[in-house]
């Protein structure tokens, strides 16, 4: 529900910045609260609570520009902070493509049900909430003696954000997060894998602990005796828990900043084939329940549907207000909401079976990707797979390449898109890949 | 954390260690963010009384709008359900950036952080809370919330509250809060020029200076008050080339305790022909034959080996809950008798040192490898009593947002016997890695990571051709056995480093001598 004194807060804001010296003014203001508590043997091992609030404020004065932030509401502080801030500005190089978006590209204000908060999140009885973390716990209790120790979390969140703009443009929106989670460390001999699983919804009634706790034992032990194997080209199969680790180096290069920069590999790539065919990711802000929907982002750019890539085929990029000014495109937003990809036709063992010989990585260590180059180094984990059969987990191994590249390599997506993310990534097989190993 | 990703961050080097599921991060996915940290003025400041590096805890005390009496109420309220410790955390932290890019310093912005965290443990167990309103009403609330992590009633005596002072490990002359805008803009402005002028080839800047003044009053319920200013400064410079159709970037950074007098002349010299010298080097770096192979760090920031090999594992919440490889290896020889590592908050004006930790334990030169034998873990207070030792005052947080855990400050390794020639020149084929990015971590497992942006091949015992973006892979008790070498020219680096863990960040350094891991596997190509 919004609270009409932050509202009145953030028109406050606005106001004062443009009576004293401000030409435009972006005022966001927000409020969360969040609960976590985390169990081991059945005990809470730590348990935090916390209620914040703040203001951040887009300064437009006379050309320059800046952005401010502060936990400190009352208004007397916070007419010095603005003042302060105004007068900073002045010092600044004058900057033309600073501006407030123009008012059609904006959020008008229209209101849609997008199903992100339970009104139910302050009845929660906190008793429910650490029986859910214990749940998650006691279910592996006496499953597997190599069991070291399993930590059972719970954890919720609600925040609310309300954006005035001095062009008019006026936003509220309110989400509610709930999740449980399990962290499961086992004693393999030599080494103590270990592996985590959670299960996250917008809504509490929707929230259940069962076999989350189960799954992330069984991920840990089935890393027991992993081994490094010889370095070689041979097919990837990506998990598609773990494939955004990957993504995220495809989608960099598409962003506003990245390209004015001349730090993008994606560079006049509109219209091109960049990925193969089996690639088609659809940006969906209205998804229902969705982690990453919204009516408007952080510009207050007015959400809306598009393609990112068809077929392979580059169809748009992040651009958000200022670097579309700069760069003399369009904006579209400048950040993603939710990626919604291609299904194909197998799922997980489905597409094991088609491997020759590979290795299905189920996580990711460390590695980077220059999105200037393309050139990426990731470390993985995961199974050697020989005909089709998984035949023992690996660990110590890297992948190597360059994203121009390895994108026209993907042979095959999975049917098993992960709907409770931002990045509804499904698994993807990918041909040819360097693999570093002994 | 599995979620807890690596981020490409234009000011920040990341490192993390990689253990359980994201809470923290996860939940904000969901609420709106904040525009990033910011950069103002500088005599940005609050109340009347402006608090100075010189103040006094009664400053401090006056500052918060807090006295002895109230912290007493409130830790009375904190124990009032049978905890066995409680420690309150005020924090006001004043954040400044500004920035050059497309040759022009034109964006800047502010950040003001206030508020206090209450804990309390009972035993191993934890129960935290904060609050952002510092006021008698607000406390007792979050302190009652801190305290249900207990479940009896009990009278605790009242606590006699008295002032412990800090040593001073960040000596500096002009405090950033001292400094406007006005007079930081020009160093930014040469600095892009100096960069201009090195190459060519130079197409694209930009270049921030963060500054972060951080103020902090610390009481407990064993009746230490203490307080504590941080300084904080970052400069950082990225530059990208263009050679025909070719492309390449680079990055230099400088982050320390210190004020403004460090920002020189010289200071931007170093910064612009590091970032110069390493973009024109990528030019014509290639990628190594992928595998397992010798493995020479050069000086500096290679001590990132030490951060992910050894420091998260030795952090002792894992060692507790033995989760770590090294849980069971304590006094156990696990090194050669040349290396001994260290994790050191005393450096002056180091970025990971401290005067006190963040949880009132003076902060420490601790010995984690002696002559090769597992000397001590990285403790807070919680493992310190787990374990029957003394705190080595490693319990850091990111803010009054969050509760203490064992973390690392400066991590690195003292000098060996060998030099750096007769290292290289030991090496048949290998590679040889002087410039890293990031770093990661399975403490369980072991495996730990680190991205190498810059290196170069080393064929018969000489460097060669120069490589660029590979990833290296280990496994720590496995590569800490493997350190065959140790040269004696030490260095400690002083870029950006940030170490991730549970969804916290906090400063840290690292250094090292050149030494010689005798494998790794390198990410590479196939034949």
């Amino acid at each position: 529900m919004k609270d009409n004194k932050k509202m009145e807060l953030a028109h406050w804001a606005s106001k004062y910045a443009k009576e004293n010296g401000a030409n435009e003014v972006s005022v966001s203001v927000y409020d969360s609260k969040q609960s976590d508590v985390e169990i081991r043997e059945q005990k809470i091992d730590k348990i935090q609570e916390s209620i914040e609030s703040g203001l951040s404020i887009k300064l437009y004065v006379n050309g320059r520009y800046s952005t401010h932030s502060t936990n400190r509401l009352n208004k007397p502080e916070l007419e010095r902070f603005i003042k302060e801030a105004i007068l900073a500005t002045n010092y600044l190089a004058e900057d033309k493509y600073r501006s407030l978006p123009d008012r059609d590209l904006c959020y008008n204000g229209e209101e849609r049900d997008l199903k992100l908060s339970d009104s139910t999140y302050d009845a929660v009885d906190p008793r429910e909430k650490i029986e859910a973390a214990m749940k998650v716990e006691a279910e592996t209790i006496g499953m597997d003696d190599r069991i070291i120790t399993v930590s059972g979390s719970y954890g919720d969140g609600s925040s609310r954000g309300y954006m005035v703009m001095s062009n008019g443009v006026e936003g509220f929106n309110e989400s509610t997060s709930f999740y449980v989670s399990a962290s499961a460390s086992i004693n393999g001999g030599d080494s103590r894998p270990s592996a985590g699983h959670y299960m996250a919804t917008r809504f509490w009634d929707k929230l259940n602990p069962e076999g989350v706790g189960k799954y992330a034992v069984e991920r840990a032990l089935q890393k027991i005796g992993a081994k490094k194997i010889k370095s070689g080209k041979m097919d990837m199969l990506i998990e598609n828990r773990s494939v955004g680790r990957v993504f995220s180096s495809l989608l960099q290069p598409l962003y506003g900043y990245n390209l004015q920069q001349k730090r993008s590999f994606m560079e006049g790539k509109i219209g091109q084939k960049v990925a193969s065919d089996a690639l088609t990711i659809i940006d969906n802000p209205f998804v229902e329940s969705g982690r990453n929907s919204r009516l408007f982002d952080r510009d207050g750019l007015a959400a809306k549907e598009m393609t990112v890539i068809e077929n392979g085929i580059l169809k748009t990029y992040y651009i958000g207000n200022y670097y579309g000014k700069k760069l003399e495109m369009q904006p579209t937003s400048g950040s993603p909401s939710n990626l919604i990809f291609e299904k194909g036709s197998k799922d997980l063992n489905g597409l094991t079976r088609e491997m020759k010989e590979g290795i299905l990585v189920t996580g990711f260590n460390g590695g980077n990707s220059n999105p200037a180059t393309g050139d990426f180094s990731v470390g993985v984990e995961g199974f050697y797979v020989k005909n089709g059969e998984v035949i023992h987990p690996i660990a110590g191994m890297n992948i190597t390449g360059n994203h121009k590249e390895i994108w026209n390599q993907l042979a095959a997506v999975g049917n098993d898109p992960l709907t409770d993310r931002s990045w509804q990534t499904p698994s993807m097989l990918f041909e040819g890949i360097d693999f570093s190993g002994l | 954390m599995s979620a807890n990703k690596i981020k490409e961050n234009p000011n920040l080097k990341h490192i993390c260690m990689n253990n359980e599921v994201s809470r923290r991060e996860f939940i904000r996915t969901g609420s709106v963010s904040l525009a990033g940290m910011a950069i103002l003025p500088s005599f940005l400041s609050f109340g009347c009384n402006r608090l100075t590096e010189q103040s006094g805890l009664n400053e401090y005390l006056e500052h918060f709008g807090v006295s002895k009496e109230m912290l007493q109420k409130v830790m009375a309220e904190a124990l009032s359900r049978g905890g066995d410790y409680c420690d309150l955390y005020f924090e006001h932290t004043l954040s400044n950036n500004v920035g050059l890019m497309d040759n022009e310093v034109n964006r800047a912005g502010s950040n003001i952080a206030y508020g206090v965290g209450v804990r309390v443990l009972k035993g191993d167990q934890t129960g935290y809370a904060f609050s952002e309103e510092v006021s008698l009403e607000a406390m007792l609330k979050v302190a009652k919330t801190a305290a249900s992590i207990a479940n009896e009633s009990k009278d605790f005596p009242s606590i006699n509250l008295s002032e412990k002072v800090n040593p001073d490990y960040y000596k500096f002359k002009t405090a950033w809060e001292d400094v406007s805008i006005k007079q930081k803009i020009p160093y930014l402005q040469k600095l892009n020029d100096k960069i201009f002028a090195l190459d060519e080839k130079v197409d694209k800047v930009q270049v921030y200076l963060n500054d972060e003044s951080s103020y902090v009053l610390f009481a407990n319920s064993e009746g230490i008050m203490s307080c504590d200013y941080r300084p904080m400064f970052s400069l950082y410079a990225s530059v990208v080339m263009i050679d025909g159709d070719k492309k390449e970037d680079f990055g230099s950074s400088r982050s320390m305790r210190v004020g403004f007098e460090y920002l020189t002349e010289n200071l931007l010299d170093e910064v612009a022909k590091e970032a110069v010298d390493g973009a024109k080097r990528q030019f014509l770096a290639g990628k190594p034959k992928a595998g397992e192979m010798p493995v020479v760090l050069a000086a500096g920031s290679s001590g990132i080996l030490l951060h992910e090999a050894i420091g998260h594992a030795f952090e002792a919440d894992f060692n507790r809950k033995e989760t770590s490889i090294f849980s069971d290896k304590m006094g156990k020889k696990i090194g050669k008798d040349f290396v001994t590592i260290v994790d050191d908050g005393t450096n002056p004006n180091i970025r990971g040192s401290v005067n006190i930790d963040d949880e009132g334990i003076d902060t420490q030169k601790t010995n984690l490898v002696t002559d090769g034998v597992l000397t001590s873990y990285i403790h807070d207070r919680i493992s310190a009593k787990h374990y029957g030792v003394d705190p080595t005052g490693n319990g850091r947080r990111e803010s009054f947002r969050y509760a203490p855990l064992p973390r690392m400050r400066n991590t690195y390794m003292e000098n060996g016997p060998h030099t750096q020639e007769e290292i290289i020149a030991s090496v048949k084929e290998g590679v040889f890695v002087d410039s890293f990015t990031n770093g990661e971590v399975k403490i369980g497992a072991g495996d730990f990571t680190f991205y190498v942006k810059s290196g170069y091949l080393i064929e018969n015992g000489k460097l060669t051709q120069p490589i660029k973006d590979i990833n290296l892979i280990g496994n720590g008790p496995e590569s800490l056995a493997e350190i065959e070498m140790v040269a004696n020219d030490f260095k400690m680096d002083c870029s950006t480093w940030t170490c991730g863990k549970s969804g916290q960040g906090v400063p840290v350094s690292l250094g090292l001598p050149t030494i010689k891991v005798s494998k790794l596997t390198v990410g590479g190509v196939n034949a």
